[in-house]
């Protein structure tokens, strides 16, 4: 399911510091053409449908077009992320509609704790970090092949 | 005329791109769960005068395999005992498995769970009346860690929402390590042994595909995790369609490659993964099995993997095939055996599944069930749902076909290729399973290369760690890095070969492309060169065709073997003449030739492993079954840089629990 930009909503993320959809594209796909100052899929047949370009996109300008080879016209699916649930509407070839809404994180975006002070002691020994902090040992298997 | 689908190429290459030369002690290669895992902990260990860099094809945020989202976790031991989960593993991959590295792996994978939900993944929880709860609505029954009850689909799974788990798993991995120490869009191209210390890896080159600028890297150890290898067959969709790869589009192998290439020896490379999957959308089905209780039928209506005829067959793989959980393999046999007879398509009954549900379910409950089923695809394959609306599909009216897809090699989720890598250094595990490091120390994790490591897919005859485990496993690495770096802390690594060879090694495909381009009118077909879009279609016919592929139902013979590897070889010479007039294009340059050497290990190991381990996956129809006198081993090979030769070989399986 290739993604597209619509043009008249696409205003290349003027205002950023990095366009958007360019930045986030795990495969490399969106690109920005500088005469215009829009952005598009460089190479649809390699769009895994990810949905990473229209989730990020600031401006809701990108959207995807079901893949030629197998999906027939007329359905959509778009997703709105915010910071604690995403929202998805699905409308079917046949004019249904279905919205589902799913939580996507318990805390807020940011505050993931790293435990960037923690300082592992035993290097030699085979315990992360975290487990070392809380005395844990290394189990044994209960039974081994004689 | 359909339009070309190529890539236009915003950002032209130039012939002499900048140079950016770097030296750290450890280098991390990928961005996906286990470099993740990688990231978060290796400042934990870091000496205070030791560095670190990860270097992602990608942005960290949403690469690799959880890009798109999960909808479960498929590796959380909890009540159950790493020693089962060994087992189970073990029987999934018909007996040949490294057990240290499982066991292992299931006494750490937790850990990482309880960080991912403390982090904020929301995870699906069982209330006092065992009804479900969502992440948010869970919370109030405790977090995993502190004895909240998981739902569980099947023994090891969890239910998650997991639209933003890699986002979530990066945030935390890039707060660890440090903006600083993470250089994004940057391709890893090729690893480099020292120049002096034989066996040693002394660093790594890519480039950006940003900038014109060429990345040579020198470390002391290294990390290799860039998933598995995708789009190495032809894939079922030859369009637009081809995008929609089970696995993400963008693993081009390079795990394999990268390491391959500097001699570490590989394992288990004729394992490969079929996953049936709902038909082109590849939507997961395991929810509908597990936690929906779905069945499939066949074209007549049967369930005919409950037939006497289907437990007949599946005794012909005893003990494996009689076991409680059939394997994934012997699975995809069975519905293939019906394909074959003319008793297709398969069919996932979901109108069934559902009606049976409901009988015990109010209207609320009802809906509920209804966004559980639609989440499973939006969370991690949105595209089955937009197909699911496309058709006019509701599962509760309409049952979905499911297919098995064409193959994928990667050593996380249900296969076990990858490296021969050591395991821990611990009394109950023999020395055989352990590579002693120049300095005679066993490094867990390591390659046979020194100071080389591996994570997640890049793992050999492990398998099932799936997010997870990659996570805990690129954890247990990060250690490992930081030791190997401490113990070879005078190691001053030195590269062979010169900043400029370098530089035309990486840029050779730009510089053919700048040379001849101008000769023709259109620069897509020149005599002096090759497209990676050309090479792509050339290397995914042959193993289609003679590769045990889906057009022979993956079937391939000694004779076909034989051609495929001689196409193999002349790809790989014809590859010195690939052409990119821009950065994507470069990138693509390079995925073709990682993805060309991992294929042909792949076919080189099923070549020499005269039985059919894995029915369902391939078959060898000159060695039709499965041949424990001969066979119950692992399959190894080596390539030696010096002469430029492979080597395949036998090695033992040691069965350590019983």
């Amino acid at each position: 399911m290739p993604s597209f930009v619509i043009n008249e909503k696409c205003d290349g993320c003027k205002g950023g510091e990095k366009t958007a959809c360019m930045y986030i594209c795990p495969n490399d796909l969106m690109v920005l053409d500088p005469t215009v100052m829009k952005a598009y899929n460089q190479e649809p047949d390699q769009c895994w449908e990810c949905f990473s370009c229209v989730k990020i996109c600031p401006t809701q300008a990108i959207e995807v077009r079901g893949y030629a080879d197998f999906v027939p016209l007329g359905s959509s699916i778009m997703p709105m992320l915010g910071t604690e649930d995403v929202m998805w509407t699905c409308k079917f070839r046949n004019g249904v509609i279905k919205r589902f809404k799913f939580p996507i994180r318990t805390t807020p975006e940011g505050q993931a704790n790293a435990y960037e002070s923690l300082k592992g002691k035993d290097i030699e020994s085979q315990l992360l970090s975290t487990e070392e902090a809380e005395g844990r040992q290394f189990p044994k298997p209960k039974e081994l092949v004689k | 005329m359909a339009l070309p689908n190529k890539p236009k190429g915003e950002l032209k290459a130039v012939k002499d791109p900048e140079v950016v030369e770097k030296e750290v002690d450890i280098l991390i290669v990928g961005g996906g769960m286990a470099a993740c895992g990688a990231a978060f902990e290796v400042k934990k260990w870091l000496q205070p005068d030791q560095t670190v860099l990860l270097v992602d094809k990608a942005a960290l945020e949403r690469s690799g395999a959880v890009a798109q989202g999960l909808s479960a976790i498929n590796t959380y031991i909890g009540e159950n005992s790493p020693d089962d989960y060994v087992r189970m593993v073990r029987n999934d991959l018909m007996g040949l498995v490294r057990e240290d590295l499982i066991f292992d792996l299931g006494c750490h994978v937790d850990d990482s769970v309880w960080l991912f939900e403390e982090w904020g993944l929301p995870i699906w929880k069982k209330d006092e009346a065992g009804k479900t709860l969502d992440g948010i609505k869970g919370k109030k029954m405790g977090t995993l860690k502190a004895g909240g009850k998981p739902v569980r689909t099947g023994k090891w799974q969890i239910m998650i929402n997991g639209e933003s788990y890699k986002r979530i798993v990066a945030e935390a991995a890039k707060k660890a390590i440090g903006d600083t120490n993470i250089v994004e869009r940057v391709f890893i191209v090729e690893m480099f042994l020292d120049k002096n210390k034989p066996n040693q890896i002394a660093g790594a080159a890519g480039f950006s595909v940003r900038e014109n600028k060429v990345y040579i890297i020198k470390c002391k150890t290294a990390m290799i995790a860039c998933g598995g290898a995708v789009n190495i067959y032809q894939p079922r969709s030859v369009g637009e369609g081809k995008g929609r790869a089970w696995y993400p589009v963008w693993n081009s192998g390079s795990t394999y490659y990268l390491g391959a290439k500097v001699g570490a020896e590989l394992s288990m490379m004729e394992n490969r993964f079929t996953p049936a999957r709902f038909k082109d959308g590849y939507g997961p089905v395991g929810a509908w099995f597990l936690l929906f209780k779905a069945k499939t039928l066949n074209g007549l209506g049967e369930n005919f993997a409950a037939s006497e005829a289907a437990k007949k067959e599946l005794q012909k793989y005893a003990p494996y095939g009689t076991a409680a959980v059939t394997p994934t393999c012997l699975r995809n046999h069975l519905m293939l055996f019906e394909m074959k007879e003319g008793r297709g398509p398969i069919m996932m009954d979901t109108v069934t599944a559902l009606a049976e549900l409901g009988k015990t379910m109010d209207k609320k409950e009802l809906k509920h069930l209804e966004s559980e089923a639609w989440e499973d695809f939006l969370d991690m394959t949105c595209g089955q749902a937009n197909l699911w609306c496309a058709t006019n599909t509701e599962p509760e009216k309409k049952n979905s076909e499911v297919m098995p897809t064409e193959p994928y090699l990667l050593g996380s989720h249900s296969g076990c290729c990858g490296f021969w890598v050591s395991g821990p250094d611990f009394d109950w595990i023999p020395d055989a399973y352990k590579i002693k490091a120049a300095n005679g120390k066993v490094y867990n994790r390591m390659t046979t290369v020194d100071g080389l490591f591996t994570a997640g897919d890049g793992v050999g005859c492990s398998g099932h760690k799936f997010s997870s485990g990659s996570h805990a496993e690129g954890r247990m690495a990060a250690k490992q890095l930081v030791r190997y770096a401490k113990d070879n802390a005078s190691f001053k690594p030195e590269l062979a070969l010169s900043k400029d060879q370098i530089v035309d090694l990486v840029y050779k495909p730009v510089r053919t492309y700048l040379q001849f381009a101008a000769y023709t009118t259109a620069d897509d077909i020149n005599p002096n060169y090759m497209k990676p879009n050309g090479m792509m279609y050339r290397m995914m016919k042959a193993t289609h065709e003679y590769g045990a592929g889906t057009s022979t139902y993956y079937q391939t013979s000694s004779k076909n073997l034989e051609i495929v590897m001689e196409m193999l070889a002349l790809m790989r010479e014809d590859c010195e003449k690939l052409a990119a007039g821009d950065l994507h294009e470069l990138m693509r340059c390079w995925e073709i030739i990682h993805r060309i050497w991992t294929v042909e290990s792949h076919l080189r190991h099923i070549q020499f492993r005269k039985e059919t381990r894995y029915p369902g996956f391939y078959y060898q129809a000159d060695h039709p079954g499965q041949d424990d006198k001969n066979w119950f081993c692992f399959v190894n090979s080596k390539y030696d840089p010096k002469a430029a030769k492979w080597d395949v070989f036998k090695k033992d399986y040691i069965k350590l629990i019983p």
